[in-house]
């Protein structure tokens, strides 16, 4: 029943959130803001996750495949898959579900029990609609670039530990991350990763804008949206994986 | 002039409001007082509308709030200040954007109108040159006259204030106090003024409601506070042993 309750408030709470702007001048402006602060500040921890990542998957990819059956540029290949198929897309989206999403629950959250938000209502601001819809907007737009940058940053791991270690020649990882390669297969997790954008916004704001209480409740509501929004994910990105690859 | 008509609320089975009506008049500093947990900061909300009234209405000078939509309603608050006891400055957001906030939003306003509108209220309320600092680097009698400053800054014809000196000491209670009286007068607003302090009452109490138990007790102005015989009202004026002694009959 409290789902119910939950899921209902949750779309009730979209829909004000995507009425029209008051004034499109200052949205814009918050907009470019939520770019900047949601979006750019994760590039660093964005940009070591992933290169480490590169690196295990390579690393873990040469010392699964001894058979002599299998090729050595295969190690690449299967770098290549797993960093645009779900490393980069997922995993760095559940990164960013901890750390952009307390952080938008916390920062909303605290408006909550301040009185900011009534502060805003009773000037006449739509409240809903100027603290959600440009955080929404904004990371639905800039984490696709995040994730490009990520994917990139991973093949480049794989290649600096494979050649390092002596695990795979230079010339067979770049034959193996060439190999197959479907173009299609990057847009298809850069959707996912729009998708995902828009579930750690949307979680984050509506646990941190029904916030009731004191700074104890706004570490709940934190937490809260961090726990939902990588559930969601996960979900969502089987509920895709499904319809993608078995059609 | 707002209309408070026979509003009540009640929370669970706990009536918090019962069947208030009170005239808040135009030009005026009106207020409502009573102990704590009398149920003023509900009635307030009520009035603006966080709150939704069980029975009753309110009216803004016969538009009937309690009846509009939520565009219409979001019309009529552009018309209202509102000054909330913590503040309520926005965190990330500097003095002058804060002041700035609802013209933004609301005006066409040119960068330079803006500048002006917020030096004038920063004037008004003797909070010059602190534009650049944010509320955390405010003490709390700037934090409540930036946000006096913000409140008046669209320029409301309707002015709020939910306890304006709490946590202030006294001398910085009555600069606020005046302040509000001023710019009541001055721009000829209705103003509410929620408060549980003596001073306040004396120095501003041109027309006042008593709550008790969520019910209207009594209403008067600050000469009829000290003159009234209803028990519940003295009992709230002379609160202290110390003032007790002054008025012997008491008891
Ligand atoms: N949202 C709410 N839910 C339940 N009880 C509430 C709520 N808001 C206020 N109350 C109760 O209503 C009473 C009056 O509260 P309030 O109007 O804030 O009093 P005052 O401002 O006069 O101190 C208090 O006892 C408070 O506990
Ligand atoms: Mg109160």
């Amino acid at each position: 029943m409290i789902f119910m309750f939950h899921i209902g408030r949750y779309f009730l709470l979209l829909k004000r959130a995507f009425s029209k702007p008051q004034k499109f001048r200052v949205y814009r402006k918050q907009f470019f803001f939520e770019i900047n602060h949601i979006g750019i500040s994760s590039l660093g921890i964005i940009s070591i996750i992933s290169i480490f990542m590169g690196g295990v998957v390579t690393t873990q990819a040469a010392f699964g495949f001894t058979s002599a059956w299998v090729p050595i540029y295969a190690v690449g290949f299967t770098t290549r898959e797993s960093i645009i198929l779900e490393f980069s897309p997922t995993i760095v989206s559940l990164l960013l579900a901890g750390k952009v999403g307390s952080n938008i629950a916390s920062e909303i959250g605290s408006m909550r029990i301040s009185e900011q938000i009534d502060a805003m209502d009773i000037m006449g601001v739509n409240s809903a609609s100027f603290l959600i819809m440009p955080k929404i907007l904004a990371a639905v737009f800039i984490n696709p670039f995040l994730i490009t940058i990520s994917m990139f940053l991973g093949l480049l791991g794989g290649y600096t530990m494979g050649v390092f270690t002596g695990a795979v020649s230079s010339v067979q990882y770049i034959t193996g991350i060439q190999y197959g390669f479907m173009a299609w297969k990057i847009w298809y997790a850069l959707f996912k990763t729009a998708i995902f954008a828009f579930i750690i916004t949307s979680i984050a704001a509506y646990n941190g804008y029904y916030t009731s209480g004191g700074a104890l409740e706004v570490g709940k509501s934190s937490t809260r949206a961090v726990v939902w929004s990588s559930i969601l994910i996960l979900l969502a990105d089987l509920l895709i994986t499904q319809i993608v690859f078995t059609h | 002039m707002i209309e408070v008509k026979n509003i009540s609320k009640t929370f669970g089975d706990r009536t918090v409001v019962s069947d208030v009506s009170f005239v808040f008049e135009t030009g005026k500093t009106n207020l409502i007082i009573g102990e704590s947990g009398s149920g003023k900061t509900t009635i307030l909300k009520m009035m603006v509308g966080l709150l939704k009234p069980d029975t009753g209405a309110v009216e803004y000078d016969g538009r009937v709030f309690s009846e509009m939509n939520e565009r219409q309603q979001q019309d009529v608050r552009k018309e209202i200040g509102m000054l909330f006891q913590g503040g309520a400055l926005f965190d990330s957001m500097t003095v002058e954007e804060n002041v700035a906030f609802p013209l933004r939003m609301f005006t066409d306003f040119k960068e330079e109108q803006i500048k002006e509108r917020i030096n004038f209220c920063l004037n008004k309320v003797k909070l010059e040159n602190r534009n650049q600092l944010y509320p955390a680097e405010l003490s709390g009698g700037m934090k409540k006259r930036a946000s006096l400053a913000r409140a008046i800054a669209g320029n409301p014809k309707y002015l709020f204030c939910d306890e304006p000196n709490s946590g202030l000491d006294p001398r910085t209670s009555l600069v606020i106090d005046d302040l509000i009286l001023e710019l009541t007068t001055e721009f000829n607003m209705t103003t509410v003024v929620i408060t549980h302090d003596m001073n306040s009452v004396m120095q501003i109490g041109q027309k006042v409601m008593f709550l008790y138990g969520g019910k209207k007790w009594w209403e008067g102005d600050n000469k009829g506070v000290l003159t009234t015989t209803n028990k519940e009202v003295l009992d709230f004026v002379y609160a202290s042993e110390f003032l007790k002694q002054l008025k012997p009959g008491l008891k």
